[in-house]
């Protein structure tokens, strides 16, 4: 647990649980499963042009994202480029926590 | 006395022919272009021996479409708009119950078009577009014209599974253009952002007061709805002032903080609807756009588009619901309780319309008709239809009506109704399920679906995309060992409820 008073690192969502990409990236791809099981996330590189999200999605992933790594993705971060694959997403998740760090 | 839609073209094409009418990325059609597109589909229609019958037009969302609707009502026949997000299977079910001659497509949907099981003229609109016009013989039809004959079927959610095609005629559309133009204040310098696709009545908000008033309207496309900065800069880009959006496309833009970097600055007329706008957004919509006016609406595709409006002008406490308010000139609302007797105010009833805009009824389909639409109980002298909407309201301290729940299993989700039961009919279809139980979680706003049998969540969500519109496939799928039951043996929707409550 980490030392601090804040409840979120409490819960371990900042702290030691996501120590390393694998779990970041193991964790991200559990969400967009959840939002499209037929899909294979780890290949998938045209999220956006390729029309797998559209915005009926990308509501609930922002919230689930933002729920989950405890960080704000903002209007701006929100980009065709920003999503186009679960790499540029986890690379948004990662710049958000280094930020926040 | 009007007695067409098309009427409404006449002085828009005196007064400003050059003028834009509808427009999106690719295509931008001035009022004469449409005037030219609508002489050439109907006499196309026409020299084929079309009159007085569905007309399926298949074609991606464009200004071209909106011309060709308007080309098949100007051969006296009705669209029946379709898309190529429709799976295989609802068309074809779509086409059963409407046995077209002719499906009007464009180059990108017409293989598609090849492949149906129904068989059918199929037309490309490129073809259709270079047709001489007949003027003597488009006259004629319109001459012929009466206002009760349908211009268009919208199929919407059925709960056995089968989607009901509305069937509205000239002159309901005629009362809602012009009920709704002066409520809202449309005029010749209204320029709409549209966001509904063009498959269901909510673009007739836009489609028909653009003709009636010589306004303008931008197709904003779907991919804007994902990236709300640059949707907020389209609108101000192309001067967009008026927005009538399902409240999901507006709160998407004011959750993620987006008037924080850029703000609608050209917007005066904002309506919304289908759904509840949660105060607190509202209220950052409320800031971000202090010279616009906000209406909520309300109505069925069978009462045509929207009866009821709600200018939005008194404060409202967080957990406090926007009322849906009064209906508009020339429609009543009769809140009936379960003896068909009125209910008194505070009390609640269930939402009936009465009036012109009460739709034809379902297309094909005299049983389901019957059931929605019938004698107005309070009415013995005479024949008169109301519909029963199947929405529960009451009239507020303030005399506004207010929406409370459903009779039944249908749902609002993104601005799209739904019955859950056509979703676990469908489920039923794939061999390997052996139940299944839907439910919706409203705070989350998403589609649960439970099930049992030997198939994974991942296949039956690929086996359900070909026979679901994507609005309609569950957010969450969970497979179950066994499916809990009611004690009289119905599928415990109760308990699936707290199963996902407490996941």
């Amino acid at each position: 647990m980490a030392p601090m008073g804040d409840g979120l690192r409490e819960h371990g969502v900042l702290g030691g649980r996501y120590d390393n990409k694998e779990e970041k990236m193991e964790e991200l791809l559990e969400i967009l499963g959840d939002l499209h099981p037929e899909v294979d996330f780890t290949t998938a590189k045209d999220l956006v042009t390729g029309g797998i999200l559209d915005s009926f999605d990308i509501v609930s992933l922002i919230s689930e994202i933002n729920e989950e790594f405890d960080i704000t993705i903002g209007a701006a971060e929100l980009t065709p480029e920003n999503f186009a694959s679960a790499e540029t997403i986890y690379a948004l998740i990662k710049a958000k926590l280094d930020d926040e760090d | 006395m009007q007695n067409n839609v098309l009427d409404y073209l006449n002085e828009s094409l005196n007064r400003v022919p050059t003028k834009i009418a509808y427009a999106d990325d690719e295509v931008q059609l001035t009022f004469s272009d449409v005037k030219n597109i609508m002489d050439s589909v109907g006499t196309g229609l026409i020299n084929k021996g079309c009159k007085r019958e569905p007309v399926i037009v298949f074609m991606k969302k464009s200004p071209n479409t909106i011309a060709t609707f308007f080309g098949v009502i100007n051969a006296g026949c009705y669209y029946v708009p379709i898309d190529s997000e429709m799976p295989a299977t609802r068309i074809n079910l779509i086409l059963d119950n409407c046995k077209p001659r002719v499906i009007i497509c464009d180059d990108s949907t017409v293989e598609i078009a090849k492949g149906f099981d129904y068989k059918a003229d199929i037309v490309l609109f490129s073809d259709i577009v270079n047709t001489k016009p007949d003027y003597d013989a488009l006259a004629l039809v319109r001459k012929k014209a009466i206002d009760t004959d349908p211009i268009y079927i919208v199929f919407t959610s059925g709960s056995t599974g089968v989607p009901k095609g509305v069937c509205a005629c000239h002159r309901s559309v005629i009362d809602y253009i012009e009920q709704l133009s002066e409520t809202l204040g449309f005029n010749e310098d209204t320029i709409f952002g549209n966001q509904t696709p063009l498959y269901f009545d909510a673009c007739l908000k836009e489609l028909y007061p653009t003709l009636k008033f010589g306004a303008t309207t931008y197709l904003i496309p779907h991919s804007y709805f994902m990236f709300p900065v640059k949707l907020v800069e389209y609108i101000n880009e192309h001067n967009i002032n008026t927005v009538c959006w399902v409240v999901s496309a507006l709160t998407m833009i004011s959750a993620f903080a987006t008037f924080d970097t850029v703000k609608p600055t050209t917007l005066r007329t904002i309506a919304f609807g289908s759904e509840v706008f949660p105060i607190k957004q509202f209220r950052l919509w409320r800031e971000a756009c202090p010279e616009a006016k906000f209406f909520n609406l309300y109505g069925p595709t069978e009462g045509t588009g929207m009866c009821c409006y709600y200018p939005v002008t008194r404060e409202f406490a967080d957990d406090e619901v926007i009322p849906v308010g009064f209906p508009f000139k020339n429609t009543e609302i009769l809140l009936l309780k379960d003896d068909n007797t009125l209910a008194a105010d505070g009390e609640q009833g269930e939402i009936c319309i009465r009036g012109t805009s009460v739709t034809l009824g379902y297309y094909n389909n005299p049983e389901k008709t019957s059931e929605a639409y019938v004698q107005n109980p309070l009415n013995t002298a005479y024949p008169e239809i109301i519909y029963r909407t199947g929405d529960m309201g009451h009239i507020n301290e303030y005399g506004e009506l207010v929406f409370h729940s459903r009779k039944d299993f249908q749902i609002k989700h993104m601005g799209h109704r739904i019955e859950l039961g056509e979703i676990e009919a469908n489920v039923n279809l794939v061999p390997e399920i052996k139940l299944s139980g839907c439910i919706y979680a409203k705070e989350q706003g998403k589609i649960v679906l439970y099930y049992v049998g030997d198939i994974t969540e991942g296949d039956l969500i690929k086996a359900l995309k070909t026979k679901l519109p994507r609005y309609m496939l569950p957010n969450k799928v969970n497979r179950l060992e066994e499916m809990p039951f009611t004690a009289n043996g119905k599928i415990d929707r109760v308990r699936l409820t707290q199963m996902f409550e407490s996941r």
